[in-house]
Order: C-alpha cells, then sequence, then structure tokens
C-alpha cells in the first residue's frame, strides 16, 4: 500500500510544527501507524522523503520504541501492567487470565470470531504512571483503573462484540488507529469526556478540605493588583 | 491544628471541567503570568531563586539555579553572528515506576502547566517551548493540546502575544530512558531516544546544540503560584533546605492510595494515617520513598522526613515521592526481581555496564527466585552492582542496582529462605487487591 497525498500533507504538517523539521518524527510515526495500521515500509519511506532521511535512518528510530508496531495489532490494544507494584497487586493474574482466554501471545491479534466486530491485542506494558489506581490495564492507551481478572475479560469481550467502553478516567475507547492519529497531534474532539480527575487523585485534596487544611495565604487580587501597577511604574521610571 | 495537608497544585483539581481555559481563569488562573510580564525576566529568575524551589523530576537541583546556568545571551552566536535561540523543554515523560503525579496534574489542570511554561520560558527568554509527554496518555495528551489551542487563542502563546512564546506538545513512542534529559533531547530531536555524555550540559548544548532548559512538569507547574504569592510563601512552606510543597503519591498495599500534597518533610507515618493505615491492618513490610531506583526503605524508616537531606541521610533517596507501599504478604525477591527485568527491558544500550550488566543481574535474580543457586549469588549480585553502578552515561544503570542492594540490606534472610524452601515461600495471590477485597 502507498501513502496517500493527504497523509503526505499531513507529514509535512507534522515536521513544520518544530524549529528542525526531524524533530516531528515521532509524531509522523504515529500518523503512520494511524493509516498503515503499523510502521509499514512505505510509512518508513514517506517519512524519509518529507525529512531528507534515509530509511534506515527511520527504521533505527521506529525499532527503538514500543509503541511502534511492526505488525499490525487489534483493533483495541491491550496493555496489562506487569510492572511490579501493578503486578504484585494483580496483574500477574490478569494477565494470565486474559491470555489465557484469548489465546494468544505478545502483541499477537486474537481470532476474530462470528460476530465479532473488533479485534483484540495484548501485550505487558510498564509503570503507566497510574500506581494509584493499581492494578492498571491501557486499552488503546486509555485508563483502566483498579481491574481484576474476570472484569477486564467482560470488558474485552464488549470490545470484541462493538459495545462502547468508556475508560475510567477518559472517553469512550476510539480504535487503536484514531488513537494514533490523535497521538500525531490531531484533535479528536473528545478532550471534554470523563472526569478532570479519578477518585485517588482527589483523595488528598478531600481530606484537606474536610479538616480546613489550607497552604498558607497569599497574596489577595487588591494585594496582587498593587505589586503588577508597582512593578509597571518601576519599568516606566 | 497545623495544615497537614497543603494543596496549591492539586487545588482546582477537583473543580467543574477544570481542565477548560474558563475553569482555571475563574480560580486565579494566569494571574502570575501578570505578574511576570510586568517584571523583567531577571527578576523572575531571582524571584524563583529565591522561592528554594527544588526540581520534582527526582534530583531536586534548585530550579532557578539551573536557569541561571544559561550563558549569557551575547556569549551565544550561531553561524550568522545572531544570538543563539534558547529553549525550554518540559519533561513530562512520566514514567520512573512508582511515579503517578505528573499525569493526573497535567489531566485536570493542564493550565497550570502552560501557564508555568509561559512565565519560565519568558523568565529564561526563550521564544520556543516543548511539553515532551509520554505517548502512552492519550487522554493526557489531547487535554494539553487543548489547553495549549486555548491559551493561543486567548493570546497567552504566540509571537505576537506579550510572552512572544510558542508552545508545542509532544507524544513520545514509549521508552522509560526519554524521562532522562538528555534522551528526551535526542528523542525531541527525531532520533533514538540515548543519553549524551555531558558536560557539555543541556543548558550549554541542549536542543539543537542550543541552551536548553530541561524541567519536570511539577517543576515547571509550581512557577506560576510562586509568581503570584511571592517567593517567600514558597520558601516558608517545607523544611530549612527542602522548601515548599510537593505532591506524594500513595500507592500499593494502603486503604486509600492516591495524591496527597503536602509540605516536604511530612513522615509516611503521617500519610499512612491520613490514607487510613494500611490495607485490613496488615504490616508494613517495603516501601521505595521516590520511585524503584530510589534504595527501599523498611517499617524502621517511617519517621524519616520526607524532604531532600533527610532520606539521603537514611540511605535513599526523596526522588519523585513515589512512595509504592507493600505489606507483608510480598516476596521482596519477586518484586526486585521484577523491577530488575524493567530495567533490563528499558536500558537504552548505550553503555556496556547498563546494558550487559541488566542482563547478568536478572539472570541471577530469576535463578534465585527459582531456589536454585547458592548463598555466594549474593555476592555475585553485589558484585554486578559494584560494576554497573556509576559506569555509564546515566543514572538508569544506577537505579537498577538500587532495589537489589537495597533489598539484600534489608532481606538477606528472604533470599536465603528462597534456596531452603525451594522456591518462593509466598502466596501471589495473597497480595492482589482482589484477594483483599475478598478478605473483607
Amino acid at each position: 500500500m502507498s501513502i496517500d497525498e493527504k497523509t503526505f500533507g499531513e507529514l509535512r504538517e507534522i515536521a513544520a510544527r518544530y524549529p528542525q523539521a526531524r524533530s516531528g518524527l515521532l509524531p509522523m510515526l504515529h500518523l503512520v501507524q494511524s493509516t498503515e495500521g503499523s510502521v509499514t515500509p512505505a510509512g518508513i519511506d514517506a517519512c524519509a522523503e518529507v525529512l531528507g532521511l534515509t530509511a534506515a535512518e527511520v527504521s533505527a528510530v521506529a525499532t527503538f520504541y514500543t509503541m511502534y508496531k511492526r505488525h499490525r495489532v487489534g483493533d483495541f490494544h491491550v496493555g496489562v501492567c506487569t510492572n511490579t507494584l501493578c503486578a504484585v497487586m494483580g496483574g500477574d493474574a490478569i494477565h494470565q487470565r486474559l491470555t489465557e482466554h484469548l489465546g494468544v501471545g505478545p502483541d499477537e491479534i486474537a481470532d476474530k470470531r462470528q460476530g465479532d466486530q473488533y479485534t483484540v491485542s495484548v501485550e505487558r506494558v510498564e509503570c503507566n504512571a497510574a500506581c494509584d489506581y493499581a492494578p492498571v490495564v491501557m486499552v488503546n492507551w486509555e485508563f483502566l483503573d483498579n481491574q481484576t481478572p474476570d472484569g477486564l475479560v467482560r470488558t474485552v469481550e464488549a470490545l470484541r462484540a462493538g459495545h462502547p467502553v468508556t475508560s475510567t478516567r477518559g472517553p469512550r475507547i476510539c480504535t487503536w488507529k484514531q488513537a494514533e492519529r490523535v497521538l500525531a497531534g490531531f484533535e479528536d474532539g473528545a478532550v471534554d469526556e470523563g472526569p478532570a480527575a479519578g477518585p485517588a487523585s482527589l483523595v488528598g485534596l478531600e481530606v484537606a478540605q474536610q479538616q480546613g487544611w489550607t497552604p498558607p495565604h497569599g497574596l489577595t487580587h487588591e494585594e496582587l493588583a498593587h505589586e503588577i501597577e508597582d512593578e509597571m511604574h518601576e519599568e516606566d521610571a | 491544628m497545623s495544615n497537614i495537608l497543603t494543596p496549591v497544585l492539586t487545588a482546582n483539581w477537583g473543580a467543574e471541567e477544570a481542565w477548560t481555559l474558563g475553569s482555571y481563569t475563574s480560580t486565579g488562573g494566569y494571574e502570575g503570568l501578570r505578574k511576570a510580564l510586568a517584571m523583567q525576566p531577571d527578576e523572575v529568575v531571582e524571584l524563583v531563586k529565591g522561592s528554594g524551589l527544588r526540581g520534582r523530576g527526582g534530583a531536586g537541583f534548585p530550579t532557578g539555579m539551573k536557569w541561571g546556568f544559561l550563558p549569557p545571551m551575547e556569549s551565544t552566536v550561531d553561524g550568522d553572528g545572531n544570538p543563539k535561540a534558547r529553549y525550554l523543554v518540559v519533561n513530562a515523560d512520566e514514567s520512573e515506576p512508582g511515579t503517578c503525579k505528573d499525569i493526573p496534574l497535567m489531566m485536570a489542570s493542564p493550565h497550570t502547566l502552560v501557564e508555568g511554561v509561559i512565565i519560565s520560558a519568558y523568565a529564561i527568554r526563550a521564544k520556543n517551548a516543548f511539553i515532551y509527554v509520554r505517548g502512552e496518555v492519550l487522554h493526557v495528551y489531547r487535554r494539553l493540546l487543548a489547553a495549549v489551542r486555548e491559551a493561543y487563542a486567548a493570546g497567552h502563546l504566540g509571537p505576537d502575544s506579550p510572552s512572544g512564546v510558542d508552545l508545542v506538545v509532544h507524544a513520545g513512542a514509549g521508552a522509560y530512558i526519554c524521562g532522562e534529559e538528555t534522551a528526551l533531547l535526542d528523542s525531541l530531536e527525531g532520533r533514538r531516544g540515548q543519553p549524551r555524555l555531558r558536560p557539555p550540559f543541556p543548558a550549554v548544548a541542549g536542543l539543537y546544540a542550543s541552551p536548553t532548559v530541561i524541567n519536570n512538569v511539577e517543576s515547571i507547574a509550581s512557577v506560576p503560584a510562586i509568581v503570584r504569592h511571592g517567593a517567600g510563601w514558597f520558601a516558608d512552606m517545607g523544611t530549612e533546605k527542602s522548601n515548599g510543597v510537593g505532591i506524594f503519591s500513595l500507592s500499593g498495599h494502603v486503604t486509600r492510595p492516591g495524591q496527597y500534597e503536602a509540605e516536604l518533610g511530612i513522615t509516611l507515618r503521617e500519610l499512612l494515617d491520613l490514607a487510613g493505615g494500611m490495607r485490613n491492618g496488615r504490616r508494613l513490610k517495603f516501601w521505595t520513598p521516590g520511585g524503584s531506583s530510589t534504595p527501599l526503605f523498611t517499617d524502621e524508616h517511617l519517621d524519616v522526613p520526607l524532604d531532600f537531606e533527610s532520606v539521603a541521610a537514611a540511605g535513599s533517596m526523596l526522588g519523585t515521592r513515589a512512595l509504592q507501599i507493600f505489606d507483608e504478604t510480598v516476596c521482596v525477591v519477586r518484586a526486585v526481581l521484577r523491577w530488575t527485568e524493567f530495567y533490563k527491558h528499558e536500558s537504552c544500550g548505550k553503555c556496556t555496564p547498563c546494558r550487559e550488566g541488566t542482563y547478568w543481574l536478572a539472570q541471577v535474580l530469576a535463578k534465585l527466585e527459582k531456589g536454585q543457586g547458592s548463598e555466594s549469588d549474593l555476592d555475585l549480585l553485589l558484585d554486578q552492582c559494584d560494576n554497573i553502578l556509576g559506569r555509564s552515561f546515566c543514572a538508569l544503570g544506577d537505579g537498577a542496582t538500587s532495589p537489589i542492594t537495597s533489598s539484600i540490606q534489608y532481606f538477606r534472610q528472604e533470599y536465603l529462605d528462597h534456596l531452603t524452601h525451594g522456591g518462593c515461600p509466598f502466596d501471589p495471590a495473597a497480595s492482589t487487591l482482589f484477594a483483599q477485597e475478598a478478605v473483607r
């Protein structure tokens, strides 16, 4: 498959965001994945052409980062955190249950059965910065917090069947290709879905509010206005 | 009754649509920027120096001093004799195991960071700023993109704005090493993320070999409140040498894991008390004060003040205040092996001691965990650690040794128990979240 003109245009658009075009390579590879389904030879050539690099130079970058896939993954790519804390809190059991249920190895796509709308694949991921919600699972890089083995199997079956699944701290989960397009810097209109913060993010704030604890009082609005005025006068003088 | 928790950065996380410009502005957002723009850039640098803010990404280097290391504008020129551009880069690649403060901050209140970026870029006279956020957090990236779009529309960003700053939010692609500042710069230049030899430091030759400041999300996000309320307001909080507030992230076997923002110097005992104690009244076994790269602590260290100096004096590092709490059901050998496999996976391969050493460590540990090998393997592990520590460009290899040496120091007998037991004596099911829920 070749890269179409629209995608070429968007690749150039990404490169133009930066003082030096090559800085755009990572988001450009995300865009390639969003149209190609993985980092394909055609996608590598397209990035190389836009940036004036060799295919080998682009390949060298693409193979360094775990989010870039050389083979297709599922429409919904499930990353189970099995770094120490999540593993101990249940990530190992979740990963085992899910891979047995689907009969797949790392990054493999589970068989699409009759009636399935979408495909799924699974990998182990490292710490995804949500340890207070352990055990954590990512689907297309959206958070599924406080997971259980059976619960995740049900969620994955819902995804395969085409039912909407919402992130515990985010929007309805889009397909992997759609997610990759956002990571290339193209907004998808889902920003206002989901909460500002999940429950664990707010525990300290809630305790402080119950106890009436605050940081020391800083400047009032009037005091701030005076300070700004003083600074302005200083500059005039 | 003193204020044990002091929400500054977390204060607006519960607000309705906290991520929007409207919500942020209604709670005093962008007032710090207004004040900064009325000041001279150098005055802002001095103000941040005076606040005593130290880097919140782990190392604790004074933020204002880092800014002050930039060579004078007139001393750095490009090929055409013009002053070299300066860059501000925010390290939002939060990936250190246990660390989970920047991601919720950017999801809930991305404008706090954006305002901090604009003030900081203005202070160091940078016209281009970047937020390098790890790619594996899609919704956080959405929130940042939208916040930057709103800030442009409101006239806070752009060449014609008062600050003159342009800001790009850049998504990474999965590599722990890119949290290391020089690897991050290589990655931001569109290369493999591999650390650079220093000197030259980024202040002299950073992004595009130009003077560059790299700061952690929480450091930059702290700047608006510091400018808004003054250096003294911030410096009066915390301890004598570790000023201000910070987000403490409790995870693992505590009743209420989550984010607790407090003055530096709070203890784990105090934090556990606020978090409802250990789950099901179990006993604390070991914990990390600042992520997996900081040496383990045990229940002996409940009263160590969590500031840079006290944690270092007790043999570890404050790091990112990522308090991963493990109770008595957890096998320390299993925990350490898993961290070691992580470092092995994430070593970028540039330096031999780290690339090869992490593989050796994982092999020896895996054998011990299965109850194979002998007591002399513990000495072998320590010898390997000795040959990794301090011998590579960056601290990844150093971090890999921390859980191993500290766990052998505190739990040597548990390693030996694996040998006598012929494998792990613990039941992994007992430490899961769902096992605990079943007990309840």
